[in-house]
């Protein structure tokens, strides 16, 4: 593969992981929460979203794996409000109790494929491939092109950018409506929301509601664009996001709630640049998860190293002027 | 008939425990529409929770608050909070640091603005700019900036306007002045006064300061052991004097009022 083609691959899942990115960021950066729901709903997006799929609709899948997601965060967010759950255990608790519904869903199995048996004009069973929104977009693509072969990365990629730049874009602007407003409030001093007399608690469970939508409708893209549900592809999922939001940060700074959006996004891509320059030497694909940990890790000491670093300075300037 | 009316409030903390604390006992308090009154008391006096037992922080064991005739005993915090403005000792309680002060002010206004799709509008924002004109702080020319980066004075302003944004039925003042330097300290009283005397709000305020209790107002409550034990206004509250009110509460609790954190002067 040519460089452009690997640019092309990395930025098409990087896409695909950007609403995981938007969700993370909503969690940790918006309503200040660390959420851990996120490994559990990024699954059951994908899951519900193969099944759906496989009945023979992929576009309610998506929507349907959007609802499971959401589903998931209010649980999260009814046992941090109103059973004052600590909000990691709260997260922690619905992570686990998804893995049951998951593997129900699945069908009592831990992965499933995107297609469905037929029966072809000789009489003989055949697997005959689920229809999935990148397929029928690819298949659209290349009548209007003619090009018969045209990278499915790109197409991947085109779709994708388009969905993911009407979710930001929604995004930005809820988050300036009263009720966008009222949940960046929540995470910044919910006290003082209180005192405005708006219900913090529902601003909180909105929130963490919107979170997991997210998460799991990335959850869903990636079940249709790699044509399998995995019950264990969440594991580390919400370092990943994490990954990608601080990235993005480095990039944008932490101004607005606008530019964080971005942020997010743009995060996303790199992170999964890195990872495709990361494969092209030669890292074994279980790496990953050390990688994304390491990066997390490095990310959230530089502001300490950064404060060391000017302290130590202006001892040494304290002492030369002594 | 309007005003708020404090029925024979009773608290005990941590109830059958030995740790047990009666933090409120028998607080009886009529407070006419209009009146502006200081609350005076010593540390564990009961005075932050009294106000939390207006702001509904918890639940009482027994008693009743009524606010204009209606009441709110069993209503929760951020319901009561449509009525009630209340600021604390700490500037940093009131606002948000991570939004502006356009955004701080919106979200305040929101239980009384007008529908709109998005929280900072042109007619709303222009509204907040001639409040923000009043406090005298320059703060108009700055409602894009963020909460965090003002001091704790301005952000204190900024909060006596949030609290006070919606029009309230009752504003409650705990120490609002005491974590600020003197001379910020007095101008935030000052606009305090004002905004009080402009709005005729209804307002409780704790301060550890005799003689500004005295001065300000024109009802003066002392709290000891969840108790009221002091209650002067009018003609009386005129003519008393630092030296006679620590008397005065000498007869009525029976004990001094400790002066570790009261200032005489």
């Amino acid at each position: 593969m040519n460089i452009l083609s690997l640019l092309i691959s990395a930025l098409s899942q990087g896409m695909i992981y950007a609403p995981m990115a938007l969700g993370v960021y909503i969690a940790f950066r918006i309503l200040n929460t660390p959420d851990l729901t996120i490994d559990g709903s990024f699954v059951a997006g994908m899951c519900v979203c193969a099944v759906v799929t496989i009945a023979g609709h992929p576009y309610l899948a998506l929507l349907c794996g959007m609802a499971v997601g959401a589903l998931a965060g209010l649980l999260t967010g009814l046992m941090q409000t109103q059973l004052r759950i600590n909000p990691i255990l709260s997260g922690i608790l619905t992570m686990t109790g998804l893995y049951t519904i998951n593997f129900m869903v699945l069908g009592g199995q831990s992965n499933l494929y995107l297609q469905r048996t037929a029966v072809n004009s000789a009489g003989a069973e055949t697997q005959v491939a689920s229809d999935t929104l990148y397929k029928t977009f690819r298949a659209f693509l290349v009548e209007l092109t003619g090009n018969k072969r045209l990278d499915n990365n790109l197409s991947v990629l085109i779709i994708t950018a388009v969905i993911v730049a009407v979710v930001a874009a929604v995004l930005a602007v809820f988050f300036h409506t009263r009720t966008g407003m009222a949940i960046r409030a929540t995470g910044d001093n919910e006290e003082m929301v209180r005192s405005s007399s708006i219900n913090a608690d529902r601003s909180r469970i909105f929130g963490i509601m919107l979170s997991n939508a997210l998460v799991a409708f990335s959850g869903a893209l990636l079940c249709e664009q790699q044509r399998y549900a995995d019950l264990n592809f969440g594991n580390g999922m919400l370092v990943v996001g994490l990954a990608s939001v601080i990235i993005g940060q480095v990039f944008f700074g932490k101004r607005s709630v606008t530019l964080g959006i971005i942020s997010a996004v743009v995060g996303s891509l790199i992170y999964r640049i890195i990872l495709q320059a990361a494969y092209k030497i030669d890292m074994p694909s279980y790496a990953v998860k050390l990688l994304s940990a390491v990066i997390v890790v490095i990310a959230l000491t530089l502001p300490l190293l950064k404060r060391l670093v000017t302290e130590r300075r202006a001892n040494r300037e304290e002492e030369t002027e002594a | 008939m309007s005003g708020l009316s404090l029925i024979g409030l009773k608290k005990v903390f941590e109830k059958g425990t030995p740790n047990a604390k009666l933090a409120l006992d028998q607080v009886n308090l009529e407070v006419a529409s209009g009146d502006f009154i200081t609350v005076l008391g010593s540390n564990g006096a009961g005075k932050s929770t009294l106000f939390n037992a207006i702001l509904g922080k918890f639940r009482l064991d027994r008693g009743k608050i009524i606010l204009d005739g209606e009441d709110i005993t069993r209503l929760k915090d951020y319901k009561r909070a449509y009525n009630i403005g209340c600021l604390y000792q700490n500037p940093l309680r009131g606002t948000a640091p991570n939004m502006t002060i356009e955004e701080n002010l919106a979200l305040a206004y929101t239980r009384k603005a007008r529908k709109s799709f998005f929280a900072v509008n042109k007619k709303d924002s222009e509204y907040f700019r001639s409040l923000l004109r009043e406090l005298d702080l320059g703060l108009e020319d700055r409602m894009k900036t963020q909460m965090g980066l003002l001091s704790g004075g301005q952000r204190q302003a900024a909060s006596l306007l949030m609290a006070t944004i919606a029009e309230p039925k009752l504003l409650l003042l705990d120490e609002h002045t005491a974590a600020l330097d003197p001379a910020t300290a007095e101008k935030v009283l000052d606009l305090t006064k004002k905004i009080i005397a402009k709005r005729q709000l209804t307002c409780l305020m704790i301060t550890h300061n005799m003689q500004s209790a005295l001065a300000l107002g024109n009802r003066t409550i002392v709290m000891d052991s969840g108790r009221i034990v002091l209650d002067v206004s009018g003609a009386e509250r005129e003519q008393l004097t630092v030296p006679q009110l620590l008397q005065r509460f000498r007869e009525n609790a029976g004990k001094e009022l400790s002066a570790d954190r009261m200032l005489l002067g």
